[in-house]
């Protein structure tokens, strides 16, 4: 861990990757409304969610700065993202075989 | 917690608090994600009703709104104090025009008798009550979170005013930017979940 | 009192107001000492619920009052102690005191915060006492608060679902900031492997409060749209689901009673080695269950449900996993008794405690396998036995664990020593009167009594008199023990900073600590059991 990092290091990126970041989620969430029109039956949940999750990745790495931050960090938000997934996918353990 | 001696550990304790957001609305994903799976059919009538055009409209706001924080953030630490009140003066802006966006919208459902607990609501295939129920309840709890953002960006927009918040200081700005982008990444999920699966 | 300010330690004046250098003061050790004297006074008025609940129990019938009041006579209880008692207690009192000591920290990481945290704590409590008084009368749907019942009642859920919203709040806040300050404040040397078992303890509750508690935010939160605005989530005519209000309500809840034990499990593993003069057994393993207890607690909740009407494949699933969860749990009991092997035993009233919590939550363990058995719950779910199995866990775990942290902390705080003899009675009459009070429950639901019946057929009445009397016989203890520390803290003997010769960082301080803690920032350079570098007095070679 790097205990002495301090807050008025330059490091990161700049307004031209967060623009090129922000032009991506808008090609993205374009993508996603077209791919709705299309019937695909329970694929378009998938491909709905697939393409969230891009986005929501983009926001979280970039935006969020987590790509530029230390590893305890990333370990953590992984940890919560895990417990997220567990309480949404056992309760299907009930529903989807009641 | 404006004047952290340690600026890792206040950004950590930031994402701790994001975490507990993220699991706020994670009890509701979980009741939409088995209700789903429930009414398929239903859902898919029930998502017809909502206007993809306000949606989108409002997704492609959120998003804009949440670069500016973005880039509040780095013209503060560029020492840019103006460029960066100006960028978070537009977050802002766009946070409103989100509101106002959301508010024709359910005022169009309200006006059409799609409230909760509404007598013509009450009589359709319980699936789509179903679902009117979780859209009120979680874009209603997101336009909460929509507010409270709004309120901590212009804190903090008076903050640098008071100079409180300095280019060497700058990590309050960046946590309130971090619950910006929190509220922009549920929104990421809320979007196509309620207006896409038509 | 004579004793010279300087002697006072952090309970000296501040100059600021008596109220005001408490009431809105940012050291965690008067924060702290704050929480710890309002969970021992709800604890009181849990105590005396309890025991007006027990006594209307002693005959058939009417005793001393009617169902309603019965009623919100065990909600009440409920609520009281466990959203004002056992979750805030180990961690909120003795973490906020001794967390930032054992890591050698100033405070911890967000001293403001922490104050927050606390007034959230009084306002919550305030609200959740208010519900009794206002609307339509005292909640009675038990701390469960299950739908459709709490979605109907006219009684006054909303108001009392609210200041467990808040509450939660508060619970988050202590979890936070215990985190950030595990990871950021600890003393040069103080490796994670040199961290104290009780500090591990509560970074492991931490992450359990930081990720399960907003599920109990928003379920609350949910009742009251459900009540106020009749939203239709949990409303099978309006395709809700109720059953989806116990998942929720679950994931919270059976995390939450890893809230509860974990860090009395962190005070025994830090009691244990301190009184048999050897270091841990297994250090890493115990650490290892902690976390893993922390985690397997994430898995389990749905075993609350096995007569709900859920799919019988999660029966299975669940009922499989909280036999995982056993795993770690024993694992500790297993370390504490090795440690206790050929150790140099001094049979102080911490570890009489201390053995007490490691007999009362093995009773309560055990028992919970057979509820965690998805066949044998079928028989004994919502009786009696499900009521002693929690009780043996939750009071003669965690309340036995938070007995032993004030027996061995008390000279720490006080800088002064109760009567070692009465402190080891009131231990031994607490372990009888225990096992007087909830042994018959054992029996009484294998036999099919319901639990929150208020009436009973005349074939249980002698195991509801043994019950009741046992509740007196523990009445007896908690007053004898807390009146034995009462009176320590006035007249007790003065002992030095490290009577117990303890190798934890609390114990280099004065008795009690200072403001401002450490004058200068200490260096580890050893184990947190690791007694070969005491000098027999005590202090650090």
């Amino acid at each position: 861990m790097s205990e002495h990092s301090t807050q008025h290091e330059g490091h990161g990126p700049g307004y031209g990757l967060f623009i090129a970041i922000w032009a991506a989620l808008l090609v993205l969430t374009a993508t996603t409304v077209w791919v709705a029109g299309i019937n695909l039956g329970f694929l378009n949940v998938v491909a709905a969610l697939a393409v969230a999750t891009t986005k929501a990745s983009l926001v979280i790495f970039f935006f969020m700065h987590l790509k530029y931050e230390e590893l305890t960090l990333k370990l953590m938000v992984l940890t919560a993202f895990v417990i997220l997934s567990i309480f949404i996918g056992m309760t299907f353990f009930d529903t989807a075989y009641r | 917690m404006t004047l952290p001696k340690d600026y890792l550990g206040a950004k950590m304790g930031m994402w701790l608090f994001l975490f507990t957001e993220i699991l706020l609305f994670g009890g509701l994903f979980v009741l939409y994600s088995v209700t789903m799976q429930r009414y398929p059919v239903e859902f898919h009538t029930a998502s017809q009703m909502l206007d993809v055009t306000m949606g989108t409209l409002n997704t492609v706001v959120l998003i804009t709104s949440s670069l500016f924080a973005a880039l509040a953030v780095i013209a503060l630490q560029r020492g840019d104090i103006r460029r960066s009140k100006i960028f978070i003066l537009l977050t802002i802006l766009l946070a409103g025009v989100f509101l106002a966006d959301k508010y024709m919208e359910w005022g169009a459902k309200i006006h059409h008798g799609i409230y909760p607990n509404s007598p013509h609501l009450t009589d359709w295939p319980e699936g789509q009550q179903a679902f009117f129920a979780l859209y009120y309840t979680m874009t209603g709890l997101h336009g909460i979170h929509v507010v409270l953002g709004m309120g901590l960006l212009g804190w903090v927009y008076w903050l640098i005013s008071k100079g409180k918040i300095t280019p060497e200081q700058h990590v309050t700005l960046e946590n309130a930017g971090l619950y910006w982008h929190l509220v922009d990444l549920i929104w990421i999920y809320l979007f196509p979940l309620f207006y896409l699966i038509t | 009192m004579t004793v010279a300010p300087a002697d006072k330690g952090f309970f000296a004046p501040t100059g600021k107001g008596f109220l005001r250098s408490w009431l809105f003061t940012h050291d965690h050790k008067r924060i702290g000492m704050l929480y710890l004297w309002c969970i021992l006074s709800f604890f009181g008025v849990g105590v005396v619920l309890g025991l007006l609940a027990r006594l209307e129990m002693l005959t058939p019938g009417a005793t001393i009052m009617g169902p309603q009041t019965y009623n919100a006579i065990f909600t009440l209880h409920g609520v009281t102690m466990v959203f004002l008692v056992v979750i805030p207690s180990i961690p909120a009192a003795f973490g906020n005191i001794f967390l930032p000591l054992q890591l050698g920290a100033e405070d911890v990481a967000f001293p403001r915060l922490n104050m927050f945290s606390w007034w959230l704590y009084i306002i919550g409590a305030a609200i959740a006492l208010t519900s009794l008084f206002t609307g339509g009368g005292a909640p009675d749907t038990g701390w469960t608060f299950y739908v459709p019942f709490s979605a109907v009642t006219t009684t006054n859920v909303s108001v009392a679902v609210l200041g467990v919203f808040i509450l939660g709040f508060s619970s988050i806040l202590t979890g936070l900031n215990f985190i950030v300050t595990i990871h950021r404040l600890r003393a040069p040397g103080l490796t994670w492997t040199r961290l104290p078992l009780f500090a591990w303890g509560l970074y492991a509750t931490a992450w359990i409060q930081v990720l399960a508690t907003p599920i109990l935010g928003i379920t609350a939160l949910l009742i009251v749209v459900e009540r106020v605005m009749g939203m239709g989530i949990f409303d099978p005519a309006k395709g809700g689901d109720p059953i989806l209000y116990q998942h929720l309500f679950w994931i919270y809840s059976h995390p939450a009673v890893y809230i509860m034990i974990v860090p009395a499990m962190g005070v025994i593993s830090d009691i244990i080695p301190v009184f048999a003069r050897k270091n841990i057994f297994g250090y890493k393993t115990i650490v290892g269950s902690s976390l893993a207890i922390a985690f397997a607690g994430s898995l389990v909740w749905a075993h609350h449900m096995f007569v709900s009407g859920m799919s019988d494949t999660a029966v299975m699933i669940f009922s499989f996993l909280t036999f995982v969860v056993a795993v770690p749990s024993a694992v500790k009991v297993f370390n504490w008794t090795s440690t206790l092997y050929k150790g140099a035993i001094r049979p102080e009233p911490p570890l009489i405690f201390a053995l007490g919590f490691i007999f009362l939550f093995s009773m309560g363990g055990i028992t919970g396998l057979v509820l965690g058995s998805a066949g044998t719950d079928m028989h004994v779910h919502d009786t009696y036995f499900v009521v002693g199995h929690f009780h043996y866990v939750i009071f003669g775990g965690t309340g036995f664990g938070m007995f032993a942290a004030m027996h061995y902390w008390f000279p720490k705080i006080t800088g002064r020593m109760y009567n070692k003899t009465i402190a080891t009675t009131s231990a031994i009459i607490l372990i009888i009167g225990m096992n007087g009070l909830y042994f018959p429950m054992y029996l009484l639901g294998l036999q099919g009594m319901p639990r929150r019946y208020y009436d009973y057929l005349p074939q249980f009445t002698n195991l509801q008199v043994a019950s009741t009397v046992g509740s007196w016989v523990t009445l007896i203890g908690l007053v004898l023990m807390f009146s034995n520390l009462a009176r320590g803290w006035k007249h007790g003997q003065k002992v030095g900073d490290n009577p117990w010769e303890a190798a934890t960082l609390e114990w280099t301080l004065p008795s009690p600590p200072p403001t401002n803690n450490f004058d200068q920032e200490p260096v580890v350079t050893h184990g947190p059991y690791d007694f070969k570098h005491l000098s027999p007095g005590g202090t650090d070679q």
